[in-house]
């Protein structure tokens, strides 16, 4: 991949359940960039997050990386992206030094220690999942992001559950990987430090009741 | 891919009640039928085929609800479909890991409950045989039947009703099979029969759960 790369969306319109989420949306995301997702919750911060990991499509519109878009080489994509989402993929019986060192293995990686260290986990590494507490299992879930190195990450509300300390060492590793050219897509409710970082205000793009040229045959299906 | 096989059987050998249970169901169920239907040893005999095949077939399913569920639920799943792995291969990786903890073991005490039910010594071999064939096939369709029952509300029911009808044509080669070499044919037709259909499962269920697996987090 090369650095000039742009991760691109554009005239994105997402419909969920039936619901129009948004609609026109457009971003767009350098080497370095960080884009910080806001809004109300049920704005699409997810949703969003979902379609630029590939999970969902876009309705309408295009989600590209380098102009190439995500449906013509899905590999590719994933194999370039990191996604934390809400549930922490942890097992009740894995150690954490097992669990992170299969995710950093399926990537081909091996830098589990210092992806320990770098979220305070060394000291619990080897306390099965069954025993962490809320916090304990997300650090392990972010620690992901740093044992096998992706350029693109995309974190789904990252500071659930965390103290403030866990907090600045998830800014400090985001700064880190933007220091190194990596990308970060993140929403949150809390005010996370993203120095130079864009923000998207996602209920911009949220579609007013009235003018739903578009959405109208569904909303006639939902009365009826 | 391997890395996958691994942990799941790690997984399964820490926490194993669901591994141990399907084996457990399936000698039990074969040890109730001489209760059920006495022990005379011509009908033992001629119901041995079916009853090891059902049986089996009722373990396969019994432990198949669980085999995408842990990691739907815990989000496992999510990563490994966003992982440099394709989705094919996830699924390929899961049944194979099914197989061997359930399918594995099955094969190897059948012999031994097929003594029970009086079946000759030497049929015991085309016993092994048929199903070294049958629960790869029993793995990959029940797996197909759980991806697509994933995030249902009621899975455990519409699993089977899903998924029984699919076994149909395994069992009745299988016990085809069995028949023959208790009567003294070639069970070979059938066993190739049975052969093609594990070629054809181990292409196109793959496919299959993979789609599933993309619907179910959409």
């Amino acid at each position: 991949m090369t650095s000039t790369a742009l991760f691109t969306g554009r005239d994105l319109l997402c419909l969920r359940g039936g619901r129009l989420v948004f609609q026109d949306l457009d971003f767009q995301l350098a080497a370095g960039g960080c884009l910080t997702l806001v809004g109300p919750n049920g704005s699409g911060k997810s949703t969003l997050l979902r379609l630029m990991a590939g999970l969902l499509k876009p309705l309408r519109g295009t989600i590209a990386w380098d102009g190439v878009s995500l449906g013509q080489d899905p590999e590719a994509h994933r194999a370039r992206l990191h996604y934390v989402g809400h549930l922490d993929a942890v097992k009740a019986s894995f150690t954490c030094r097992e669990m992170l060192a299969f995710w950093a293995g399926l990537r081909g990686a091996g830098g589990v220690d210092a992806a320990l260290a770098a979220f305070a986990i060394d000291t619990i590494a080897d306390v099965p999942g069954r025993f962490l507490s809320a916090g304990q299992r997300r650090r392990l879930s972010l620690a992901r992001l740093v044992a096998a190195p992706a350029p693109l990450w995309l974190l789904d509300e990252p500071t659930v559950g965390l103290d403030r300390a866990s907090v600045a060492l998830l800014e400090d590793a985001i700064a880190r990987h933007r220091a190194q050219g990596g990308r970060v897509v993140l929403s949150t409710h809390i005010d996370l430090a993203t120095p130079g970082g864009a923000v998207l205000d996602l209920a911009a793009f949220t579609p007013v009741e009235d003018d739903e040229s578009l959405d109208g045959d569904d909303g006639a299906e939902d009365a009826a | 891919m391997l890395r996958l096989i691994l942990r799941d059987l790690r997984l399964v050998l820490r926490q194993g009640s669901d591994a141990t249970a399907a084996l457990m169901f399936f000698v039990l169920c074969v040890v109730l039928f001489p209760f059920g239907v006495g022990p005379e040893p011509n009908v033992l005999t001629r119901i041995a085929p079916g009853v090891l095949l059902i049986a089996a077939l009722l373990a396969a399913l019994l432990s198949m609800e669980r085999l995408f569920q842990g990691d739907f639920e815990d989000g496992s799943l999510e990563l490994l479909l966003l992982s440099p792995l394709p989705a094919e291969g996830v699924a390929v990786a899961k049944v194979a890991a099914h197989w061997l903890v359930t399918g594995v073991p099955l094969m190897l005490v059948a012999p031994l409950l097929a003594l029970l039910l009086r079946m000759p010594g030497d049929q015991l071999g085309l016993l092994v045989g048929t199903l070294a064939l049958v629960t790869p096939l029993l793995s990959l369709i029940g797996a197909v039947g759980a991806a697509l029952t994933l995030g249902a509300r009621r899975s455990g029911v519409l699993l089977p009703l899903l998924v029984l009808p699919l076994y149909i044509p395994v069992l009745i080669f299988a016990a085809a099979g069995l028949d023959a070499g208790l009567s003294g044919l070639s069970p070979r037709p059938h066993l190739l029969l049975l052969g093609g259909m594990l070629c054809g499962a181990l292409v196109l269920a793959p496919l299959a759960i993979a789609a599933a697996l993309r619907a179910a987090h959409e």
